[in-house]
């Protein structure tokens, strides 16, 4: 998850739309840049599911102006993971560091949100790290509540119960 | 999770402080609204003065106004003027038994999403969820069928 908001310039400068094959490089140019990580592969990978052959279930969407990537959002509609009916979950967010503070962020997350809605779901889910209070504080500032669900983990290597 | 009184009172001030820009509010009118005394409050004010998140101003007029960013200034800001969520209770003492070691990783399980949570809760977010709460209080009232 590499969420950061908005941008300076006016909103209507900035075109949000499904992400093409000429935006891959500057995607994971900006993932590296806010993450600190250059996840080539993973991205690429992400790409061919997300990207080019998206279907409504499934949304890779950018933010540019200019030719220039500005941000990006990518989530999927999940169906009944343990019982949950199915949702949209935005699984990645993330906006230029100099194109953040104008609501750029909130216009991505709306975007994927509408995706979300023709797909036919009521409802959106996101999972962040407990520690990344930025991200938290911007989904919680676009309204979204704590969802009816807990995040468990475990080390593999601790000894067997 | 159950806040101790003064820190209720500090998050009730500065929501009420802040969601009123207009006007400057007074000690008593916040304390008569929830059911505190007008001495516990003015503490609580003075505390909150303090680390300048409300300024006041005497006479006609007067009162405390909010002079913090409501972007900024999360829960947890407030609220760790007051106390410290779950740092003395929590932890294992010295020579803990097994059992207690397993109880306080619970324990501290739930007061770090606590913690994670008013740190994520800036007071913009809180006055934009409480416009919201009025309006679906107003929605409702418009549909219910007129005695």
């Amino acid at each position: 998850m590499t969420k950061k908001a908005s941008v300076h310039e006016p909103p209507g400068a900035i075109q949000i739309r499904p992400a093409q094959a000429s935006d891959i490089g500057q995607i994971i140019a900006l993932d590296a840049e806010v993450t600190g990580l250059e996840k080539t592969d993973y991205w690429y990978e992400l790409f061919q599911r997300y990207g080019a052959s998206h279907t409504r279930n499934r949304l890779l969407l950018v933010a540019e102006s200019g030719g220039v990537l500005q941000g990006f959002i990518i989530g999927e509609v999940r169906d009944w993971e343990f019982g949950s009916p199915p949702c949209g979950w935005v699984f990645g967010v993330s906006v230029r560091p100099d194109a953040r503070q104008g609501g750029l962020g909130a216009r991505l997350l709306e975007a994927i949100c509408e995706g979300f809605r023709h797909a036919g779901v009521d409802k959106v889910r996101t999972l962040t790290a407990r520690e990344d209070s930025l991200v938290l504080s911007f989904f919680r500032s676009q309204g979204m509540m704590a969802a009816p669900v807990i995040a468990l983990e475990k080390d593999l290597a601790e000894p067997r119960a | 999770m159950k806040l101790q009184k003064s820190t209720r009172l500090a998050l009730f001030s500065v929501l009420e402080i802040a969601g009123n820009p207009e006007r400057a509010l007074s000690a008593s009118e916040i304390a008569h609204k929830y059911g505190a005394s007008t001495h516990h409050l003015s503490k609580v004010l003075r505390e909150l003065g303090r680390a300048g998140i409300v300024g006041s101003a005497r006479g006609v007029g007067g009162g405390y106004r909010f002079t913090g960013n409501a972007k900024r200034l999360t829960l947890m800001n407030v609220i760790a003027l007051f106390e410290e969520i779950g740092a003395v209770e929590r932890a294992a003492p010295e020579g803990a038994t097994e059992v207690e070691r397993a109880l306080a990783t619970v324990l501290s399980e739930i007061d770090e999403n606590a913690r994670a949570t008013f740190r994520s809760v800036t007071l913009d977010t809180m006055l934009k969820l409480i416009q919201f709460q009025l309006r679906m209080d107003n929605k409702s009232a418009a549909m219910e069928p007129s005695r």
